[in-house]
């Protein structure tokens, strides 16, 4: 990647947000960007390159996960810079909320244990048909920490089989190997999905934490790939395409 | 108009009742009662604790910020500065195990953001009674989630804490809250009502009937009828408490905070009268204006309610709308209540008409303070007296080390901890189960280490040892993780403080515990005291649970606890001593508690929290892991247990004493290392300088756990015991 190239990151913030500092940190500190937190009252994101909604518990989770963040005013804006093609990243809580307002099928649902589960776990490379994993082939095993208490991704058998189809599944949970089994789904997801894209590519939600897998201190750096990805694809495209 | 009767059921004695209604020259209002009782109960006013607590060294360096304040504070460095506190929630906990420790967790983290700081970590002590009661699973099962459900919404880690199981406990589980957070030195707020005329605002939560009378519950005994306190515990949410910990942060950096208290025990009550009393001021509130989610609210249910999610704080005159413009935009509560005034009272009106005043010193000062009788229990001498010739030595040491890997207290918490998000704030350099908690500090190199310990069935042999090896093996635990103790806080849970055998167990570990502190230097600068954990007239052991914190200086240099490389050597630090008494072998294998604990020797505490410093420092040791509950044996298939699975070891250990006392002795002040062969060398000169004793005892190697003469087995198998044992227990209510 180019060193000249500095993109504009936005870190939406909803009341609950817990990831946003996580986030700002690992783009600003660890990859040299620039990183503006959004409030999400806000409604202007055209100056941004890419959109992250970071995870945490918007509005205490206390309906559905994401579901009421979902009507924040910005949300309206984010769903128009996806449709213009730019990268937008919800991770964990973020997933959730890109679900809730359509931008991804499928729903997620309380964890098959019924308990909160924090670890690490290996996820593998389905498809690199996205601005996301740029940088990985398919196949590639990614150790990874997730977090959550809803992370067990439903669909429809359509919705599945389309998601498929299109190569929209970006990350299953696998073993360290790489198998998918049913030990290797630490939540009940369908398919071991653990993160999937929209159909053009551009709208990631994942339930593992890239940002926490950012630097060797914190026990891990796999999670530096998925953002370098992104900064790929925007040193590829961003003259090309224009600010959205 | 209320009466003695009255008083009395607000747990008053006829004594404190009548130094009222002399002090006051009249018979205190319904309202006036209720504050009054909240504020003297044993939770609120430390009666019968104050007279020792004095003995407790609150000095230092490194001390900014001694007890008496919502957290204590410490120096390291840089112009910043740790605020830390652990407080017990045992009575909610126990009447509702979900809400009572999660609002302990809330309770706690307001104390260190009150003072101006982000929290950054959070460690649990938990206490339970026999795993194999179904109400014990129930608690667990509770406790846990409570925890896990307020600390992983609010977005602070729960990066470390212990977690003991013993009978003592079935009637009184303990959970005793640890934080920690971050600020500047010049970036500290305290609880000062302070400029008259200043006015007094409410924030966060609107106020309810919830949790009204909890101080005064904490400060009685159990009965079976306990379960019918429920309404005294308070119910949390973590999401109002997320908004107003950003919106307290975001106000204090306008800089018109002049003080500012959490409401905890006792609510509008404590936060408002100690608010007056440190600064010598008095308070004027309008109770009407307090934001309520109830109707009909009497000033005495609004004084009193413990409805969590709430601060109380006076800014400077004229600047309230800079901070009513943060609350609203956090979506909270903000209400002027009241002002400050110079009339050193404590005066209440309900919609112009007078409520309650009280002299605020009557409610501090002149607090009741009683020095209790003291006497050592009788049974103390029998306890003490362990026949060792009594005692058989196992013939397999295999089943016994098996044995002690799978038992409660010993076994691995993943359970537990995979429940909590120990990531969150992306600062976690240690996977939880190691012997202490790093947590760095971003934007320095620094980082901070924290543990919590107390090994109660010492303290029930021997309070005064046991507290002071609680101390001595939280430092111990932070040199291990390279870190040098700074100070302490403390959570002294014990039974009922009149019962003279119990007054005698507080006065000893205080003892204890003040003696290890001076000379290891880690002052107290904050804590609780949680009496009256007793139910059906059966005490707890006394349990006087330490938290330490320490200093990293340079997060390159922090160890864990695990094993590393195939082929390191690996060394005992300090010398193994035939000490059974009291030791975990001993519960579980022989099913006793009895004995005298270890012998503590604090200067070889120094030294080998010496060794290990510059040890670590100089990287000349790859891990580094204290010998505690289990001895050795336990210890080496700790250090084998990395989190990435098991690794083997062969080992020889001298045998100069008892087999069972060669793998499970207790003795204090040792240590295990691993290191690098080119190593030794500059280790021996380390330990030879400081004149602590070192053995090369063998190798991390293969994949057997073996123990030359006393254990072989797969080193797989034992850790799946370990792994497994904790699930497995909790399995099998089912």
């Amino acid at each position: 990647m180019s060193k000249s190239n500095k993109y504009n990151f936005g870190i939406v913030v909803f009341p609950g947000s817990n990831c946003d500092h996580d986030c700002y940190h690992a783009i600003k500190h660890v990859f040299g960007q620039d990183c503006e937190f959004l409030w999400h009252h806000e409604t202007d994101v055209d100056r941004f390159d890419c959109i992250v909604l970071p995870g945490g518990f918007s509005y205490g989770d206390y309906l559905r996960t994401g579901s009421i963040a979902s009507l924040s005013p910005i949300m309206k804006s984010v769903e128009k810079f996806a449709q213009a093609g730019n990268p937008v990243l919800g991770i964990c809580n973020g997933f959730q909320v890109l679900v809730e307002v359509g931008l991804l099928p499928g729903a997620l649902i309380k964890n098959s244990s019924l308990k909160f589960v924090c670890k690490w776990v290996s996820v593998r490379v389905e498809s690199t048909n996205n601005i996301f994993t740029e940088n990985l082939k398919v196949g590639d095993t990614l150790d990874i920490p997730i977090a959550h208490g809803e992370g067990n991704y439903f669909c429809t058998s359509e919705e599945l089989k389309e998601l498929n189809d299109n190569s929209q599944v970006v990350f299953r949970y696998c073993t360290e190997n790489g198998e998918l089994s049913p030990e290797s789904n630490p939540n009940g997801s369908i398919e071991n999905i653990a993160g999937i894209t929209n159909k053009a590519g551009n709208v990631l939600g994942m339930m593992p934490h890239p940002e926490r897998c950012a630097e060797e201190i914190i026990l891990g750096t796999q999670g530096r790939l998925i953002f370098e990805s992104i900064i790929s694809w925007l040193n590829l495209n961003k003259k090309e395409k224009g600010r959205a | 108009m209320p009466n003695l009767q009255t008083a009395l059921e607000h747990g008053l004695t006829e004594g404190e009742y009548n130094k009222i209604v002399d002090a006051l020259g009249r018979e205190p209002n319904f309202t006036e009662l209720g504050i009054l009782a909240a504020m003297w109960s044993e939770h609120c006013s430390y009666k019968s604790s104050r007279v020792h607590l004095k003995r407790l060294p609150t000095k230092g360096k490194a001390v900014i910020q001694g007890p008496g304040e919502n957290a204590g504070i410490v120096d390291i460095g840089e112009g910043l500065c740790a605020v830390f506190k652990m407080e017990s929630h045992n009575h909610p906990s126990f009447i509702e195990p979900y809400q009572g420790a999660a609002t302990g967790v809330g309770g706690i983290l307001r104390d260190i953001f009150t003072m101006g700081a982000r929290p950054i970590a959070i460690l649990d002590s938990l206490r339970f009674g026999n795993p194999q009661l179904p109400k014990t699973k129930f608690l667990v099962d509770g406790i846990v989630d409570g925890i896990a459900g307020y600390g992983n919404c609010i977005g602070i880690p729960t990066v470390g804490g212990e977690v003991y199981f013993d009978d003592c406990y079935n009637g009184n589980p303990l959970v005793n809250a640890f934080a920690l957070g971050i600020t500047k030195t010049d970036e500290i707020f305290k609880g000062y009502a302070t400029g008259v005329g200043n006015p007094v605002i409410y924030v966060g939560s609107k106020t309810g009937r919830d949790g009204i009378h909890g101080a005064v519950m904490a400060s009685e005994t159990f009965t079976k009828e306990a379960e019918e306190k429920r309404p005294a515990v308070q119910v949390g949410d973590p999401f109002t408490e997320k908004l107003l910990l950003e919106a307290c942060l975001e106000l204090f950096k306008t800089g018109i905070v002049v003080g500012i208290q959490d409401m905890g025990a006792a609510g509008l009550t404590s936060s408002s009268t100690e608010m007056a009393e440190r600064a010598g001021t008095g308070l004027m509130i309008e109770i009407d204006k307090v934001p309520r989610r109830e109707v009909e609210m009497t000033p005495y249910e609004v004084m009193l309610s413990e409805s969590q999610e709430r601060m109380l704080m006076v800014v400077e005159k004229g600047k309230e709308k800079i901070a009513q413009d943060i609350f609203k935009k956090w979506d909270l509560d903000f209400s002027v209540i009241g002002e400050v005034t110079d009339s050193g009272k404590l005066v209440i009106t309900d919609n112009g008409e007078p409520s309650a005043e009280i002299p605020i010193n009557l409610i501090s000062e002149e607090a009741p303070l009683y020095n209790r009788p003291i006497d050592r229990p009788d049974y103390m001498d029998d306890l003490n007296n362990l026949d060792m010739s009594s005692l058989s030595i196992p013939n397999d040491f295999n089943n016994t080390l098996l044995t002690l890997l799978s038992s409660p207290t010993l076994a691995s918490k993943k359970w537990i901890y995979e429940q909590y998000d120990y990531m969150v704030r992306t600062n976690t350099l240690t996977m939880p189960g190691s012997d202490a908690a790093v947590v760095r500090i971003k934007g320095t190199k620094k980082a901070v280490a924290m543990t919590v310990n107390c090994n109660s069935k010492y303290c029930y042999l021997d309070p005064y040892i046991g507290a002071a090896i609680a101390v001595a093996e939280s430092a111990r635990n932070l040199a291990c993780s390279g870190a040098k103790p700074l100070a302490i806080t403390d959570c002294l849970n014990f039974g009922s403080p009149e019962n003279p055998g119990v007054m005698w167990q507080f006065e000893q570990a205080i003892n204890g515990m003040s003696e290890a502190c001076l000379k290891l230097n880690t002052p107290v600068v904050s804590g609780n005291v949680s009496f009256y954990n007793e139910t059906e007239g059966t005490a707890i052991y006394p349990t006087p649970t330490v938290g330490m914190v320490g200093l990293i200086e340079n997060t390159d240099t922090h160890l864990t606890q695990w094993f590393k490389d195939e082929g390191d050597l690996i060394v005992l630090l300090g010398e193994t001593k035939e000490e059974l008494g009291g030791s975990e072998y001993l519960k579980q294998i022989h099913n006793k508690v009895e004995g005298k604990p270890p012998v503590l020797d604090l200067d070889q505490e120094l030294k080998l929290i010496n060794v290990l410093l510059k040890a670590s420092e100089r990287g000349i040791i790859n891990s580094a892991h204290d010998i505690s509950e289990g001895g050795v044996a336990v210890a080496i298939s700790e250090c084998c247990f990395t989190p990435k699975g098991p690794i083997g070891v062969e080992v020889k250990v001298p045998q100069l004493i008892r087999k069972d006392a060669v793998l499970f002795s207790e003795t204090q002040g040792r240590a295990l290392v691993s290191l690098n062969d080119q190593n030794l060398n500059k280790l021996k000169e380390l330990t030879e300088s400081l004149d602590l004793p070192m053995e090369t005892i063998g190798r991390v190697s293969g994949t057997r756990l073996l123990i030359e003469d006393l254990i072989d087995i797969p080193v797989a198998k034992a850790y799946n015991t370990w792994a497994q044992g904790f699930e497995n227990i909790l399995k099998s209510y089912a």
